[in-house]
């Protein structure tokens, strides 16, 4: 009989970033008694990292932008993989949702007749991004924590506690949602603090946990980013869809080694940096793909003229979407025109005056000068790739959030896949967060409502699966040591070597760059570390243990490493944030497949598997076609470069 | 790269006590010492407790105190110390320790509920705030802050006065209350709530004597004491006497902009 402590909501929401915290104030907006649980602190999600801004078709400085080149541009940075109906929503909506924020209290950059200033950033045809100097996750993260805070407030006023209809459950992690039949029960949890188990009850679960960068070795993730929800996800049933696709980002800082990988904010070329060789050219006028060609200045002087013209002018090639420029770096640094320590040169000291740039760009400023001893008003940064974000993830339907094949479950944010295609513009990502939050807290509210009182009844959460999760998260305690006159026994794995190994593993062969030896290699060494990792052993006890913690976010790392590499060997193409050296260029006929990892034991056992096949099924599905009115919406040149033959004249 | 050993002395206990531990362990040119926890995790103390999100100063998780001084891990580079120095690190002292260098911050969370939200103005629907950039420059200041609780720490109000933390939100909660005070929509005064009052009244505004212990701890280098707490001691002073925003007032006079 089980003894772990059990409270029942509506709606448990997983993950406390842009997308979790705002769907939980839908949720409770909504009626719901809604509660968040994330591993850190309320307000210290991976979201205060995004920095250049938000990105939403409002108009404010050029009043030519509008939804529909806003889902345009959507489409072809993804290479026309996105998920439409969510790249249409999504463009439609993120100008309510900013908008909304401000009515939270949050305090926008402004323009010059007050509304809500807007920014250049790669991929965006006009100036688009709402924004509060590089510090834009900050206000968002701030903003939605407060308004939480208020509506606990109302909750106060009526009722005299403030955690009657929406808590935070902080630092607390979620190791397995529970299911009765193929439903959705609830959540089984830990508090990090005393190491405490215990049940959240509810029919409806948001999944809203982030991304994976932890499983890289160079990345600009936090250490949150272990793939805990693609996990929970893929464990309770829900398939997870084109995995393959990770974005690195061009600009992550690459010296000293301690600071590698941290971020070096895309605004920074959008207010007019740009990128260097050691011989000192401008490289990326070399790198402008055929897709793009017409829209991208073909001299410095052009794209120089375009800041202050763009109506006349092209953009520079440095605002190529992210994937773009990420590869040409790689390639510069390769053919041995890098910067010392083996990046390339970002330079925005000989751009602007240097109280521009302390004004525009603070936290870069700030951050080169505290954590490299460069000025950045005075020299040039040394940048390269640094994994950031993966488009990949939870299969949704567009308009409600819910995962594929799991009622009761929801997914919203970057753990979601589909709306950003092969590739994220940038300041799509906290739009995304808006937008679709609000639609998974809605839909994760009606679902609940509708299985209370007489129209249905709420699915319970069983004492079998309580208890076998408590003893999964209980194992790392009694991994085997040396087993006296065995041969072969072995002490236990320490988490932290595991890990590291991990890191490096994705790193050097599932990387930016990628050939189906290195992919077979990875596959075979993530198996050799499933097997070790169920020998993860910890020592001390249950208390704000880290290398426990560790241990059991293992298990989530290697299921989605599995999924990335597995999914990058399939796809014999290169597209967005995918990139096959055996297989260079983009494959229209590849354009309608989407790829969804499944696991292979359907009960959600992780029992040790046969090392080649792994734990993680491929299935290829053909996508939906694109409304004709959307595809209206480009011109006919453009979509050939596209789209299958077959698609062009349905 | 050139790599040494250095000598580090990390709290280690919990609520029962606890005590200072010794290690050697590896540095490398341009680590932090959130770097050289995380190695002694890595290789000697796996279950070592410390809290820890970004490592890029833009999250405020990692408060610690190094050396007696509270600081952000992630932001305070090896390089600032001598090789031969011992390096102390310890959990924040003004909160309830939890474990070896993570605490019970609850207390700020606690008075962020206390203070009321932003009031939104009466007839203007979203879209429609328009705002001014100098209006907006001084808010903007303060919400940089990004809650490491570090001034929360220092502040000697609550640091080594556990009495007081009923009375007295902290220098953070008190800038929130200038935040929302200076903001150009807030619609409080129409609701009712005069915020420079409750400032004073609920907030214990009249406990801080501006020594700027918050400002100087700050690792966002906002100017908590002269751009928002005197400010506000200001702005109070109609309702009430306060003697150390007269002294303030005659002391202070330098001219200090947005960061």
């Amino acid at each position: 009989m089980s003894v772990v402590d059990r409270q029942e909501w509506d709606v448990v929401v997983v993950g406390a970033g842009g997308a979790g915290l705002r769907a939980a104030i839908e949720a409770r907006e909504r009626g719901a008694r809604t509660a968040v649980i994330c591993k850190s602190l309320f307000g210290k999600a991976h979201t205060v990292m995004a920095e250049g801004g938000i990105a939403a078709a409002m108009g404010n400085v050029n009043s030519g932008d509008n939804w529909q080149v806003h889902f345009r541009d959507t489409l072809r940075g993804g290479k026309f993989l996105n998920q439409w109906r969510m790249a249409e929503l999504h463009a439609q909506e993120a100008p309510d949702r900013v908008w909304e924020l401000e009515t939270w209290g949050a305090l926008f950059d402004r323009t010059s007749d007050g509304r809500i200033s807007q920014r250049n950033f790669g991929g965006h045809e006009y100036p688009r991004l709402a924004h509060v100097g590089d510090r834009t996750g900050l206000e968002l993260i701030r903003t939605l924590q407060q308004k939480i805070v208020s509506l606990q407030q109302e909750d106060f006023k009526e009722t005299g506690d403030y955690e009657s209809r929406l808590k935070v459950y902080q630092e607390c992690t979620v190791t397995r949602i529970m299911k009765e039949g193929s439903r959705v029960s609830g959540a089984f949890c830990y508090e990090r603090e005393s190491g405490r188990f215990f049940v959240l009850e509810a029919p409806s679960v948001v999944v809203s946990t982030g991304g994976i960068g932890k499983s890289f070795k160079v990345t600009s993730n936090s250490w949150e980013y272990t793939g805990d929800g693609h996990a929970l996800a893929l464990l309770a049933g829900a398939p997870l869809l084109n995995m393959e696709f990770v974005q690195f980002h061009p600009t992550g800082m690459v010296w000293p080694p301690s600071v590698k990988g941290i971020l070096v904010t895309e605004s920074v070329r959008g207010d007019g940096g740009v990128l260097r060789n050691s011989e000192g050219e401008r490289f990326m006028f070399d790198y402008i793909p055929d897709v793009f060609k017409e829209k991208y200045a073909q001299s410095e002087e052009e794209g120089d003229r375009w800041y202050e013209d763009p109506d006349h002018n092209r953009r520079p090639p440095e605002l190529l979407p992210r994937d773009e420029v990420a590869r040409a770096i790689n390639s510069e640094v390769k053919a041995g025109r890098g910067s010392p320590h083996g990046g390339v040169f970002l330079d925005v000291s000989t751009r602007m005056p240097a109280d521009v740039i302390r004004r525009r760009l603070p936290s870069m400023y700030h951050q080169f000068k505290e954590l490299a001893d460069v000025d950045i008003t005075a020299e040039a940064m040394e940048v390269g790739p640094t994994c950031h974000y993966v488009m990949g993830g939870i299969a949704v339907e567009s308009d409600t959030a819910a995962a594929r094949g799991v009622p009761g479950l929801f997914a919203a944010g970057e753990v979601a896949g589909g709306m950003h295609g092969s590739n994220r513009l940038g300041g799509n990502s906290l739009s995304d967060l808006l937008v679709f939050g609000r639609r998974a807290g809605l839909h994760a509210a009606r679902y609940a409502a509708g299985l209370t009182g007489l129209t249905g009844e709420r699915p319970l959460v069983d004492d079998v699966q309580v208890d076998t999760a408590a003893a999964e998260a209980l194992r790392p305690f009694s991994a085997e040591g040396p087993v006296a006159g065995v041969e072969d026994s072995r002490p236990p794995e320490n988490p932290y070597t595991l890990h590291q190994e991990l890191q490096q593993a994705m790193n050097d062969l599932v990387g930016i760059i990628r050939r189906e030896a290195e992919m077979e290699t990875a596959l075979e060494k993530l198996a050799d570390l499933r097997v070790r990792a169920r020998r993860a052993g910890v020592e001390g006890h249950r208390q704000f243990n880290p290398g426990w913690h560790l241990a059991l976010d293992l298990r989530n790392m290697l299921l989605v490493s599995e999924c990335v590499a597995r999914a990058a060997l399939e796809r014999t193409e290169s597209r967005g944030g995918h990139t096959r050296e055996d297989h260079p260029a983009m494959d229209r006929a590849w354009r309608r497949i989407n790829l969804l990892c499944q696991l292979t034991d359907p009960t959600g056992g992780l029992a040790a598997t046969d090392p080649v096949h792994g734990q993680i099924d491929l299935v290829r599905e053909t996508t939906e076609p694109i409304r004709p009115d959307l595809l209206a919406l480009f011109e006919k040149e453009e979509l050939v470069k596209y789209l299958a033959e077959e698609e062009l004249y349905e | 790269m050139s790599s040494y050993e250095a000598r580090f002395k990390v709290w280690r206990g919990d609520v029962a006590g606890g005590g200072l531990e010794d290690f050697g362990i590896e540095v490398n040119d341009g680590e932090v010492v959130l770097d050289i926890i995380h190695r002694i995790q890595a290789t000697q103390a796996p279950d070592l407790a410390v809290r820890w999100n970004c490592k890029a100063g833009k999250c405020g998780s990692c408060s610690a105190e190094i050396n007696g001084r509270p600081r952000l891990l992630c932001m305070t580079r090896m390089s600032v110390f001598m090789r031969e120095e011992t390096i102390t690190v310890t959990p924040l002292r003004a909160f309830p320790v939890i474990r070896d260098l993570v605490t019970d911050v609850g207390f700020n969370y606690a008075k962020a509920r206390e203070v009321p939200a932003f009031v939104p103005p009466d007839g203007l629907g979203p879209g429609e705030y328009r705002m001014m950039q100098e209006d907006v420059d001084r808010s903007q200041e303060f919400r940089k802050c990004i809650e490491c609780f570090l001034c929360q720490d220092t502040c000697h109000v609550v640091r080594d006065h556990e009495e007081n933390k009923t009375a007295f939100a902290g220098p953070r909660f008190l800038m929130r209350v200038a935040e929302l005070d200076m903001h150009p929509l807030d619609a409080a005064e129409e609701s009712g709530l005069d915020r420079k009052k409750t400032a004073q009244d609920e907030h214990g505004l009249g406990y801080c004597n501006i020594t700027k212990c918050c400002t100087e701890v700050c690792p966002e280098s906002i100017k908590i004491t002269d751009n928002a707490l005197i400010p506000l001691k200001e702005r109070a002073v109609d309702r009430k006497y306060d003697p150390l925003v007269w002294l303030g007032s005659k002391i202070r006079r330098r001219p200090s902009g947005p960061a």
